[in-house]
């Protein structure tokens, strides 16, 4: 009954109801589509963590020193081979011991040539670790390792710029000026957290890319890396690599005054949840940016029910006359602004979330309308309209009905 | 007992310090089946009384039962009960909602009645139509009749709610002197078929279509008589004579 009561009281300013509804509608719009923006961002992140490999440490070599001049990270090549398989013997908490070495070098293919971003030599473990599957082909073999084979597996954006559309698995390539023959072909990774393209790659034996690459006799290597069976391994491991690296490496506390770690552990899973908490706030705030224009949407609301409730005041004094009690009269007005700020929620939800999908689409950014978001918006622009709503519904009420009767 | 008794009524408004009394101990009984005008000058109070008939005030002093209520004591929720169901109201300006059909105008006071199913509401309103002669308006919206024919969509929306008792602030005020007569003759006949009718008019010869005649002044009743012979409205239309 109110309801159509209320509608009809709309209708009748069919302009003015819009452009108060205009505030609610930008606003849920926007709350709508910041929360589908910023959750997409998070989303993103969440993949990236993905295809980083999940539960990853990363062990790089320290800066070393001679005397108190220190040097640099990554000035000597504290790991190597050894420490990886100590590793992979002492470490209980360790699941899979990949390491790295890299080189930069040119690939030639008949008429092309091409210099990946990276030219990485690794052991078979890499895939693993880096949960990296092979699409075509196969990935090389610990047997490959042994023998420094002359064998590689390429990325696609390598695929792309060599093969085109032809199959580059068994195809013979040139790296450096030696053949190699491709085995497999990586799947495609995209983009990296910090933007570079991962797909831009070609994996090679380490001991290959020791050896033969870079001539070297020596089995340092750049990186090695180290991951958990779950995340909540990653600390243990990270004390059980510590200790055996500083064994390994004669640092322990009776070789004089606390010497520094000559290596260092990241961990790649807490770099990415900080990146994911970072982009957590940044959702809270685009909403809360949001939520000021939703706010500014329901003082709008307050504003026109007022000068609603002062042009009304005559009808008001009608409907008391003839037995509307106070209550009947606020329930009235309340249900005004309600049906204002809901109609304008609902058109908000479908502007912004239309907005959301039109944004990922046409600027490629990743955005996603969670059922949550519509669900607070709907919840918030009722609330908006009780909220004030209430003030004028509540003058109305408070009319006296003589007084109303007589105003002009 | 007397449909409206009013016993030693006072209004004071109180503007500031100074307080003004607009009902100076007003005693009033008005039976079923009367048909009433209140005369007097501005400010003598007569809107003020009508006002509290009405159950829209109170006093501020005195006694005031209406059908045995004694509304002086009554909440603002249960005066507004009691309006609703007991209380019909005519006023100057018709008071009609806007953009509104009559039919819905004429059901409003049923709104507020619990209980009232929506074509109950409807054959009642129509009914209440019917009864002022504009069954055949119940589409219409406000600015599609004369003002005249808003004012009998207004008599019938005091009449929906089959009250005890109509009141009509100045009923007439509004319309020229022929409409005026026609809505007087309205008034008669809706009177002999027993509804009673109290309303205010400054215009003595208004005044003379109504069976009893009270006067006030500075708050008081000045005189209050029986009209000498009734002066019949339906005739003063059926002779096209200005009254």
């Amino acid at each position: 009954m109110s309801l159509r009561i209320a509608l009809r009281a709309l209708d009748r300013n069919r302009v003015r109801s819009s452009l108060t509804m205009l505030g609610v509608i930008i606003g849920v719009a926007a709350v709508i589509a910041m929360v589908a923006i910023g959750q997409g961002a998070t989303e993103s992140v969440k993949k990236q963590i993905a295809s980083m490999g999940q539960n990853l440490l990363m062990v790089m070599p320290g800066s070393s020193s001679s005397g108190a001049v220190m040097f640099g990270s990554g000035t000597v090549q504290t790991l190597t081979q050894q420490d990886a398989a100590a590793i992979a013997r002492d470490c209980p908490s360790a699941g899979a011991v990949a390491v790295i070495v890299r080189a930069r070098a040119q690939v030639v293919y008949q008429d092309q040539n091409w210099a990946p971003a990276t030219v990485q030599g690794c052991s078979p473990s890499f895939l693993t670790v880096r949960d990296w599957p092979v699409v075509e082909g196969a990935n090389f073999t610990e047997a490959d390792l042994k023998n420094a084979a002359q064998v590689c597996l390429v990325g696609q954006t390598v695929v792309d710029n060599l093969f085109q559309t032809r199959s580059p698995v068994g195809e013979r390539v040139r790296v450096k000026g030696l053949p190699f023959r491709v085995v497999g072909v990586l799947d495609r990774k995209g983009a990296s957290t910090f933007g570079s393209d991962q797909d831009d790659v070609l994996l090679l034996p380490w001991t290959t890319c020791k050896k033969k690459l870079q001539g070297s006799t020596f089995n340092s290597v750049d990186q090695i890396l180290v991951n958990a069976p779950t995340a909540s391994a990653l600390s243990a491991l990270e004390n059980e690599i510590r200790a055996t690296l500083r064994a390994n490496h004669h640092l322990q506390r009776e070789s004089g005054p606390e010497a520094m770690d000559d290596f260092s552990i990241r961990n790649m899973t807490e770099l990415l949840g900080a990146m994911t908490a970072t982009t957590t706030v940044m959702t809270s705030l685009l909403a809360a940016i949001a939520s000021v224009s939703l706010l500014v949407g329901g003082i709008g609301i307050m504003n026109i029910m007022l000068v609603s409730v002062t042009e009304r005041t005559r009808e008001i004094g009608l409907r008391m006359a003839v037995g509307a009690r106070a209550g009947d009269v606020l329930s009235q007005f309340l249900v005004e602004s309600v049906v204002l700020s809901g109609i304008g929620g609902l058109i908000g939800i479908a502007l912004g979330t239309g907005g959301a999908i039109a944004v990922s689409r046409f600027a490629h950014w990743p955005a996603i309308v969670s059922p949550n978001a519509i669900a607070v918006a709907v919840l918030f622009s009722g609330a908006v309209g009780v909220i004030f709503g209430f003030y004028p519904a509540w003058r109305a009420s408070r009319l006296d009905p003589v007084d109303a009767l007589r105003y002009e | 007992m007397a449909l409206i008794e009013v016993e030693d009524v006072w209004r004071i408004y109180r503007m500031g310090d100074v307080e003004v009394p607009a009902l100076r101990g007003v005693s009033l009984r008005i039976e079923a089946g009367e048909f009433a005008a209140v005369m007097g000058a501005s400010g003598s109070g007569k809107s003020t009384l009508m006002s509290i008939l009405g159950g829209l005030d109170r006093p501020t002093r005195g006694r005031y039962l209406l059908d045995g209520i004694d509304m002086a004591g009554l909440s603002r929720d249960k005066l507004a009960h009691v309006r609703n169901g007991k209380i019909g109201f005519v006023f100057q300006s018709f008071n009609l909602l806007a953009r509104t059909s009559a039919l819905e105008n004429v059901e409003l006071p049923l709104l507020y009645a619990r209980g009232t199913s929506r074509s109950q509401r409807r054959a009642r309103a129509r009914e209440a139509l019917d009864r002022v002669g504009l069954g055949d308006r119940a589409g219409h919206h406000p600015n599609q009749l004369s003002g005249g024919q808003q004012q009998r969509v207004a008599i019938a929306r005091a009449l929906v709610n089959r009250p005890s008792i109509v009141l009509a602030d100045e009923p007439t005020g509004n319309l020229d002197s022929k409409v005026s007569a026609d809505l007087m003759a309205l008034f008669q006949s809706l009177n002999d078929t027993g509804i009673t009718f109290v309303f205010v008019t400054h215009e003595p010869d208004i005044a003379q279509y109504a069976k009893r005649r009270i006067v006030m002044r500075d708050g008081l009743i000045q005189s209050d008589e029986a009209s000498a012979g009734r002066v019949l409205a339906a005739a003063a239309v059926a002779g096209g004579a200005a009254p």
